[in-house]
């Protein structure tokens, strides 16, 4: 079974620092906060892919007019 | 427009051939049957409203689930989606077999693509997803009553079981298209089991000043008894928004789904679902998703910290009240005056007037909304 957490070494320094920052921050740990950042940054706006045909889409427009949704 | 969860909205529904063939399969596969809950989270599996989820979750997922609120691949998801049965049942099924899912009036709905069959321990459930062991706690008695082996597998939905809420029904595909025609390109979603009033009509006015549309999206389902009923509810957000919204900044659609009362970690799953059908902001109000005392008030607001990748904005509200010397509807950071001045919005009591047959004060509700509770015999679930 894949280990549910893995080492990334970052510098003392950097890591001394974080430490410093999180006091009292309700982030329990360095890691913690570590995780957080790193998943924010990873949050990327992509382009959404279209589900869509044109067709698929006149279907769906035809459903919302008859229920009243859009004009 | 926003993302879905996990990049792609997932579509498992067979159509033309493909479900004919089904329907075929389905009279001489093994079946379960499964109850109003089980089926709308088949459904709500199969038009994408719980990507990205294909199905049921297996145990490595289950276990991640439960102890990290996030999927194996790292993405946000904090309740686990399972299918339970009875041991001797999952005895006679076998991995890689499809089995016919059906729904309360026996109808085949989907099949399940075996992949896994795995014990669990209920408590560890209940404790985890609930924050308590208490069987007094609604989500607790009913882990506690869970069948003792779980399957996991996609499933593919072979047909729809039927709803008289057929016309507030949609899929998270038909509102991303119901937003794009509407010109929206921001949107807040409301969560909501309860008929409107004053109070959800001020957060939602003030959600709606900063964002292009609002997205009423009751929760349908099996009710407590001295609900109201569903039908009531959509009846009166139709006549509030009718007398109080601009047409064209507001939509109500349904959600067929259980409630969990898992209070913050169903607040997650609340705000995935609404990601899902396209919003970019959900309300987020004092103890959301909460039931009795299980939860600190604040604690479904307090838990987004730990998911800065959710990829949909929350909005925070506070409680709020009517104040009288301001005249207006308030919260706590925006009043000064004494709290003898506030008349709170108190479900309970509006519901006292209601069964007494009488109008509610209209700093509590509108009397256009009462009214049409009123004209139901009984509004309530019995």
């Amino acid at each position: 079974m894949e280990k549910e957490f893995t080492d990334v070494s970052i510098p003392t320094s950097l890591y001394k620092k974080i430490e410093q920052k999180i006091k009292g921050s309700g982030i329990t740990s360095v890691s913690s906060y570590v995780a957080k950042v790193l998943r924010e940054s990873l949050l990327k706006e992509e382009e959404t892919q279209e589900a869509l045909t044109k067709e698929d889409e006149e279907k769906v427009k035809k459903r919302l007019k008859a229920l009243g949704y859009i004009d | 427009m926003i993302q879905p969860h996990g990049s792609k909205l997932v579509e498992r529904v067979l159509h033309g051939e493909e479900k004919e063939r089904a329907l075929e399969k389905a009279k001489v596969l093994p079946s379960l049957k499964l109850n109003f809950e089980l089926v709308s989270d088949v459904e709500n599996i199969a038009f994408g409203n719980f990507s990205p989820l294909e199905g049921f979750m297996g145990e490595g997922e289950y276990r991640n689930v439960l102890n990290h609120m996030r999927l194996s691949d790292d993405l946000p998801w904090p309740i686990p989606i399972v299918l339970d049965v009875e041991k001797e049942v999952a005895k006679k099924l076998k991995i890689g077999q499809e089995v016919i899912l059906r729904n309360e009036s026996n109808d085949p709905i989907a099949i399940l693509h075996l992949e896994e069959k795995y014990e669990y321990n209920r408590e560890e459930m209940a404790e985890k997803v609930f924050q308590t062991k208490d069987t007094a706690h609604p989500g607790v008695a009913k882990v506690r009553g869970m069948k003792d082996v779980l399957l996991s597998g996609k499933i593919d939905l072979i047909q729809e079981s039927p709803t008289p809420f057929y016309n507030y029904k949609l899929k998270p595909i038909e509102t991303r298209v119901l937003f794009k025609e509407k010109g929206w390109r921001t949107v807040v979603g409301f969560q909501t089991r309860n008929t409107p009033h004053i109070g959800h009509e001020y957060v939602q006015k003030t959600a709606l000043t900063f964002t292009d549309g609002i997205f009423v999206n009751p929760v349908i389902g099996r009710k407590k008894k001295g609900d109201f009923k569903d039908e009531v509810i959509l009846a009166s957000y139709d006549e509030l928004i009718k007398h109080y919204y601009l047409k064209e900044r507001a939509v109500v659609v349904i959600l067929q789904m259980e409630m969990r009362y898992a209070g913050p970690r169903e607040a997650i799953f609340h705000a995935i679902i609404r990601k899902n059908f396209g919003c970019t902001h959900i309300i987020i109000g004092r103890d959301h998703a909460g039931v009795g005392n299980y939860y600190s008030p604040y604690a479904a607001q307090d838990i987004f910290e730990e998911f800065p990748d959710l990829g949909i904005v929350p909005l925070f509200f506070k409680s709020f009240s009517f104040c009288k010397k301001c005249n207006s509807v308030v919260n706590e950071k925006t009043c000064p005056h004494q709290p003898s001045e506030h008349i709170n919005f108190s479900g309970t009591k509006i519901r006292e007037l209601l069964i007494q047959g009488k109008i509610p004060p209209p700093e509590l509700m509108r009397p256009e909304v009462a009214k049409i509770i009123l004209d139901y015999d009984n509004p309530f679930v019995e």
